[in-house]
């Protein structure tokens, strides 16, 4: 047996005796995933406890190394580890802003000092992150943002306003780009910062979405004082920072437009909404729409998968994450307003009990944020073009 | 397996791209179409040389085994440089339907003839402007010593120049049933046979053939009768994977030559490239086209491997290449524009040829529909 089958078997062996039987099954209850934090909100024992164990093994992170308390799994390791949760259905132990986004940033970036302060409790879902990036005056044009940071010798002084602040009310810390030389050109004077949402000054404020939800903020700062060890990598030198986590961002987003195994295809759904006469869809003209979306669900998840295997061989280039994000968010926006149409009236029931309080309607509405999110569809057509095809 | 080529492939890819480019360019296309041939048989001997016309055989009767990513990596470079030849026809066409349906006599006969260039096949399916395989009525009537074929076959591919045409017909049942249909191996020469030449908008032709009675005797049978279907699907597979191949090549090279153009043309004293309105179609394209090789390299390895979702991966594939292949035909002539309208432009031929291969054995509309039927809606 090779090592890989070895740490197969054990794996599934660890898995099958260590999460609990609640945790076998798609998240159904919309934002009921675990988020871990000081505040952390679980909704059932087994929850907390499937997280606690996986944060032991390291396994909330498993690909980062032990002395960070990572799982230190090499990428077939965590391969092997992705597949046997699948084969359990087990759900993801913790998700976090920590795991997704400053955490790797850290790793490529940081300190050793700071990653020894701030990988542990990622990992142990005891601290939850929040982006500052966006402001008012600077959404596609994120470099042009204004937040300043005053150096005062050994910490900066930070005010001005961020906004899109995902979950900023319910978060401990913040990732931050902020303007530490306002002279620079544009992009060379920023730097990220880091720095507790306890800290006097810092005020975040739910925004009500049209979709009736409040998952951002905006957050004001006001003489916020940040100490000059939380600074990521060179001050001045954020906006390599900056880019790198948009990528990122841009990869996770992008993943929208890929079904979840195990949940219902659009046409399962149409099928349900619908019905059948003589074999086929019985709207005939929503059939159409359902297969020509099926056709492009299918080549988006193929290509995703193409691109991770190109990388993986270090063949070509590979097909950006610009064009997943573009396509994936457009693709996921196309699968509700389908399903809105194939519930007619009824899908327009925003509070009732019949419609799950609106879970169709408020969920179609998010996904408009889908293609403004993380870069506009138009940011991303004008990375493609630019980076890609060489159109200046 | 990993959705990427291996080294083999890779090279097979590689001098495909060479060879098409050097001897088999636009300009070749041009030269067929001023002396009104359909392919050069110089041509097609070198591709037989290099082995092409062996790739599907298998091993053991004297072909190289080599799969249907192999060759679709060669019929990818064909759409690009928009080569005609006997490759479609008969190394995939007729070196699929013999090796699934065939005798061991038929394979050992015919097979090797193939992967050595001595014979040239023409599959004859469709017989309305609409592909509907199930739907032939072209009959083959039992007779004392084999069978009386009479009918009309139409849109078959070199159809009026192979030495062997492959003819499926009902021995049973009525238009629309899936049995009955058996295979039939037919002497275009043979009393009865009309072939009729039509030439197509791609500067190619097709042939509507008639079979007024055409006598055949029982070792014309190609597999069993009443039982032809599944090969003839599984050939349509196999070709209509490779169509989508085809035009793959197609939407990449009008791609890339628009995509340049864009890099060259002035208006209004700066590139067109520059235009923000421009840039995002031309972004938009390249993302369909990514999109679109996944799908064409998916369902390859699907065939190769027996999966037994390769049916629906070739639905899939070709039905959004024909939608791929659409957009970039034609964006590649609107943002040409004028020039794209000419003939001496090479661009507008990549429209010409798409829509031909497009149809043939059904285009978006066809593979959609099968599509969502095999997935029960």
């Amino acid at each position: 047996m090779t090592d890989l089958q070895v740490f197969r078997d054990e794996t599934r062996q660890w898995l099958e005796q260590n999460c609990p039987p609640s945790m076998r099954s798609p998240i159904n209850i919309d934002g009921s995933q675990c988020w871990g934090g000081r505040n952390a909100v679980f909704f059932s024992d087994e929850q907390k406890l499937w997280m606690e164990r996986m944060a032991a093994k390291g396994w909330t992170a498993p690909t980062w190394p032990i002395e960070y308390g990572g799982g230190g799994l090499n990428k077939a390791q965590a391969k092997v580890l992705r597949e046997e949760m699948g084969n359990l259905n087990a759900r993801s132990p913790l998700d976090s802003f920590g795991i997704w986004m400053i955490g790797p940033a850290l790793l490529k970036f940081g300190s050793d000092a700071l990653k020894k302060q701030h990988l542990p409790p990622i990992v142990r879902g005891e601290i939850r992150w929040c982006q500052g990036y966006s402001e008012p005056n600077a959404g596609s044009d994120l470099a042009g943002l204004q937040t300043k940071a005053a150096d005062m010798g050994d910490h900066f002084i930070v005010n001005g306003q961020k906004v899109w602040t995902s979950y900023g009310d319910k978060s401990d810390w913040m990732f931050c780009l902020v303007r530490t030389d306002p002279e620079a050109k544009k992009q060379s004077g920023i730097s990220l910062v880091l720095f507790d949402m306890t800290t006097p000054g810092v005020t975040p404020k739910p925004i009500k979405l049209i979709s009736g939800s409040s998952p951002f903020c905006e957050t004001f700062l006001d003489d916020v004082r940040v100490e000059k060890n939380q600074v990521v990598g060179e001050i001045n030198q954020g906006w390599t920072i900056a880019k790198y986590l948009l990528t990122h961002e841009r990869e996770m987003i992008g993943g929208f437009g890929l079904t979840d195994a195990g949940s219902q295809s659009l046409a399962e759904y149409a099928v349900d909404a619908l019905g059948i006469t003589q074999g086929r869809l019985a709207n005939t003209l929503l059939r159409s729409d359902v297969i020509r979306w099926e056709i492009d669900a299918a080549a988006f998840a193929m290509t995703a998968e193409r691109v991770t295997d190109e990388v993986k061989s270090g063949q070509g280039v590979g097909a950006t994450s610009a064009m997943l994000k573009y396509y994936g968010t457009e693709l996921n926006k196309r699968r509700y307003e389908l399903m809105m149409k194939f519930h007619g009236n009824d899908a327009m029931e925003w509070e009732s009990e019949a419609s799950n309080e609106g879970w169709l309607p408020r969920t179609w509405l998010r996904t408009k944020g889908n293609s403004i999110e993380g870069g506009t569809s138009e940011i991303q057509l004008n990375i493609i073009a630019k980076n890609i095809l060489g159109l200046g | 397996m990993a959705l990427v080529l291996n080294q083999e492939q890779q090279m097979l890819k590689e001098s495909a791209q060479g060879f098409l480019s050097e001897f088999a360019s636009i300009t070749e296309l041009r030269r067929l179409r001023d002396v009104d041939d359909d392919y050069s048989p110089e041509l097609w001997g070198q591709m037989v040389d290099m082995g092409w016309a062996a790739i599907l055989v298998p091993e053991n009767h004297g072909g190289l085994g080599f799969g249907q990513v192999g060759m679709g990596q060669i019929v990818e470079q064909s759409g690009r440089t928009l080569t005609a030849s006997p490759l479609f026809s008969t190394a995939i066409l007729g070196a699929s339907i013999i090796n699934l349906a065939g005798s061991s006599e038929q394979k050992a006969r015919l097979l090797p003839a193939i992967a050595e260039g001595q014979l040239t096949t023409a599959l004859a399916v469709d017989e309305s402007g609409h592909h509907a395989p199930a739907n032939m009525s072209l009959v083959a009537d039992k007779t004392a010593s084999g069978f009386r074929l009479t009918g009309v076959k139409r849109s078959v591919v070199d159809g009026h120049s192979a030495s062997q045409l492959i003819v499926a017909a009902r021995t049973a049942g009525e238009a629309g049933d899936s049995r009955g249909i058996s295979l039939f191996l037919v002497d275009p020469s043979a009393a009865g046979v009309t072939v009729e030449r039509i030439p197509t908008v791609d500067s190619r032709s097709v042939a509507s053939i008639s079979f007024d009675g055409v006598d055949v005797d029982v070792g014309a049978l190609l597999g069993e009768e009443g039982d032809g279907f599944a090969a003839l699907s599984a050939t349509l597979d196999i070709a209509n994977a490779h169509l989508a191949a085809e035009l793959l090549g197609i939407c990449s090279e009008a791609f890339e030559r628009t995509l340049q153009y864009l890099k060259e043309r002035r208006q209004f004293g700066v590139l067109i490239g520059s235009f923000q309105a421009l840039q995002h179609r031309a972004a938009h394209w390249w993302s369909e086209i990514e999109l679109a090789k996944s799908l064409v390299l998916k369902s390859l390895q699907a065939l190769d491997d027996g999966n037994l979702r390769a049916p629906a991966l070739v639905s899939i594939s070709k039905a959004k290449l024909c939608e791929v292949a659409e957009l970039s035909s034609n964006e590649a002539i609107q943002m040409h524009a004028g020039v794209g309208m000419t003939d001496e432009y090479d661009v507008g031929f990549f429209a010409k040829r798409a829509r031909p291969a497009q149809a043939l054995f059904g285009g978006y509309a066809y593979h959609g529909d099968r599509l969502a039927s095999m997935s029960g809606y």
